[in-house]
């Protein structure tokens, strides 16, 4: 065989095996398909705000968890929970204060393999200038054209941020416990 | 206790016969229902007097808990009242009382399922779900939609206004047949006292 056969035949097999195919890093996240949900349980009623614009950046190799990185920044002035007053309530002093304090933010520490493609994902979490570590399961599903879509949801206590002052110190009426639930779609280059 | 002077299908009045009553759990059922849709009634009607907060939502998750009962105690009541057949209406009204009294039987049970799923409905527009007590979740039957929402809300309220309405017109009949006709039909919804 001539080199130039040699050559021939490995560029049918990069053809055939694309690397991309092998390793696949997510390195964007469609926001505009993406959503998080603040979900609060009021006396066991369960209601869901939605916050509408957030930038988040990724760096994600399924198979490298460990170089993995994550940050996103939400914008909590884009919060409704689509009640006019409650919402109104919500923004104010005695919950996300968005005059003060107008971002929540997650930066990643940790991404461990559960395997099945479910992590376990480590950050800080900061809402009203109060900062503390999360970890909460996600799960990744492979679709078409290098792209996927994570889910996760990760419970907090409110009254950690001070979410909730005066009257909602209480955990009668809303309970303590809120759920985050995540759906970011990922693309890779 | 003196009984009741029940008139027969002959003409002949029957106070030597003992009352012909609701059975005990149509009896229970009719007070426990009427008590808790008053206090669902006042209870829906001062809501929106309260601004957001923790009063408010004690208020609202009541509000439905109770109406959540209700609708299971009316189930319970269609059952007692298939099975069982009801006193003879009174011989001694004109006809058209009595067909005036059956129409607002039947609206009265429309109204009294209607309201609480309404209201239930309304609940899952607003993008609220509705529990029992907190122990177990109803599904919301309709996605959140703020209109639909509003429009469920005024439903709620008409329906709601039409059946304390109803309730007066019912409550007035009675009491007339109480004082006026004198012929103690309110008897049959009494508890019967076992005197010696």
């Amino acid at each position: 065989m001539t080199s130039t056969h040699r050559l021939l035949g490995l560029l049918c097999l990069c053809l055939l095996f694309p690397a991309g195919a092998q390793a696949i890093q997510y390195d964007r996240v469609d926001t505009a398909r993406s959503s998080i949900r603040f979900i609060p349980v009021l006396m066991g009623t369960k209601t869901e705000g939605r916050f509408k614009n957030f930038t988040a950046q990724i760096r994600f190799d399924p198979d490298k968890p460990a170089q993995a990185q994550a940050k996103a920044e939400v914008d909590l002035q884009s919060f409704d929970i689509g009640f006019d007053e409650a919402t109104d309530e919500a923004l104010g002093p005695n919950w996300f204060d968005i005059k003060r304090t107008p971002k929540a933010t997650f930066v990643s520490t940790h991404v461990k393999a559960l395997g099945a493609d479910r992590f376990e994902l480590t950050g800080n979490l900061t809402i009203r200038n109060q900062t503390k570590p999360v970890h909460f399961p996600v799960t990744l599903t492979r679709e078409a054209n290098g792209m996927a879509r994570l889910d996760g949801a990760l419970v907090i206590k409110r009254l950690d941020y001070g979410l909730g002052q005066g009257q909602w110190a209480g955990t009668g009426t809303v309970a303590n416990d809120v759920t985050v639930q995540l759906k970011l779609f990922l693309n890779s280059q | 206790m003196a009984q009741s002077c029940l008139v027969s299908n002959k003409g002949t009045c029957m106070s030597d016969q003992p009352t012909r009553r609701y059975t005990p759990a149509a009896i229970a059922l009719h007070w426990l229902m009427a008590c808790l849709i008053l206090a669902l009634y006042f209870m829906g009607i001062s809501i929106d007097d309260f601004p957001i907060g923790p009063d408010r939502i004690m208020l609202v998750t009541w509000h439905k808990w109770l109406g959540v009962t209700l609708a299971l105690l009316w189930f319970a009541r269609i059952a007692v009242r298939m099975t069982h057949t009801p006193p003879p209406l009174p011989t001694n009204s004109p006809a058209w009382q009595n067909t005036a009294a059956q129409l607002t039987h039947i609206v009265l049970y429309v109204l009294m399922i209607a309201i609480p799923v309404a209201g239930w409905l309304m609940s899952s527009a607003k993008g609220f779900t509705t529990t029992f007590f907190g122990l177990w979740d109803l599904p919301n039957l309709v996605d959140r939609d703020k209109a639909l929402a509003q429009t469920l809300k005024d439903a709620h309220g008409f329906l709601a206004n039409t059946l304390m309405l109803l309730i007066v017109v019912h409550v007035g009949a009675a009491l007339k047949h109480q004082w006026i006709d004198k012929d103690h039909l309110l008897d049959r919804m009494r508890p019967e006292r076992h005197t010696s």
